[in-house]
């Protein structure tokens, strides 16, 4: 399936939970903040929430700024 | 001075400098002079993740880890209310239940000027959802009271334009601001040096917000310290209460009489 994953297209795996797809990206265990389709998921869930195609994720950290 | 409380959102704390992480050479940098600055409040942007690269580097996190330092999130970048509202749910969400945040609304790229309207209607959504907002402004008194008056826990007008170094332009302005608002006010952005910090101090200021004027010195981490200095010699000085000026009218600060003869 197809996501955009902040901003860009990327090719998954049906059916993947919002925790796959952190291990597939390696960030598992990374303190990062996820919103799917506008809306947060909170850590708690990443391991319950099943992304469908066409999904819009937001990923982000902290970073210097001021 | 053990009763000089500073407190923001019910938190106490004992540096009034809140620093920026920005602009520094690398994360060594930033945090030698954080921890040189004194300050216990650090704010940090969110961005997006890079994916696919690094995956292994090392974040600011690690220099300046969560648990030693209160963090500000903030949103800098963001041109319309709904985008600093959504940066902050995904900071909060990042930061494990984070309330304290740094509101700020740009009106265009070339001042960073605030966009007051979109501040305002950004604010009354963070403060109805529960955030502790700070909030960058411009130096309008009305505007700050209206600030005040939605919920925010400190309102943080600027001195001059974001990164410009040029010092504190309308202390005038400031000055109503501080004396029309009961939360604490706190000057975000135009800072130059460290004599600029005490000047905002002086005038009753509680508190300073700075990035650019210490990562850009040419020693940033002694520029840190000078800071730390500065705003505490500005607080004293605030607290101490300064002589009036008396202008075209010497006053001596030696005895005028007991004089030798003058000689004739």
């Amino acid at each position: 399936m197809k996501l955009s994953l902040n901003g860009e297209h990327r090719e998954f795996p049906d059916s993947i939970t919002v925790a796959d797809m952190l291990g597939i990206l390696e960030l598992t265990g990374k303190r990062v903040a996820i919103e799917r389709n506008g809306e947060i998921v909170p850590r708690s869930q990443h391991a319950d929430t099943r992304l469908a195609d066409g999904d819009v994720l937001e990923m982000v950290v902290a970073v210097g700024g001021g | 001075m053990s009763d000089d409380i500073f407190q923001i959102a019910g938190k106490t704390y004992n540096s009034r400098l809140i620093v920026g992480t920005g602009k520094y050479q690398d994360f060594a940098q930033t945090r030698d002079a954080v921890k040189a600055s004194g300050a216990e409040i650090v704010t940090v942007a969110i961005r997006r993740v890079n994916i696919g690269q690094n995956a292994g580097e090392a974040s600011l996190l690690d220099y300046l880890p969560p648990s030693e330092f209160t963090y500000l999130p903030n949103t800098a970048g963001c041109y319309t209310a709904e985008d600093a509202i959504r940066t902050l749910r995904l900071a909060r969400e990042l930061l494990d239940d984070h309330r304290l945040v740094k509101l700020e609304v740009l009106g265009d790229q070339h001042t960073l000027f605030p966009n007051v309207r979109e501040t305002l209607k950004a604010a009354e959504v963070l403060v109805k959802d529960g955030f502790d907002v700070m909030v960058y402004t411009s130096d309008d008194p009305i505007i700050a009271k209206e600030l005040q008056e939605i919920g925010c826990c400190a309102v943080m007008p600027l001195a001059s334009l974001i990164g410009s170094g040029m010092g504190i332009l309308n202390p005038w302005n400031l000055r109503l601001i501080i004396e029309q608002l009961s939360v604490p006010v706190l000057v975000d952005a135009g800072v130059g040096t460290a004599s600029d910090a005490t000047i905002a101090l002086e005038l009753g200021c509680d508190g300073i917000l700075m990035n650019t004027a210490i990562a850009h010195a040419k020693d940033p981490v002694r520029m840190a310290r000078a800071m730390k200095l500065a705003v505490e010699a500005g607080r004293e000085s605030f607290l101490a209460g300064r002589m009036p000026k008396k202008l075209y009218s010497a006053d001596p600060s030696s005895p005028v009489s007991g004089l030798i003869a003058a000689s004739k």
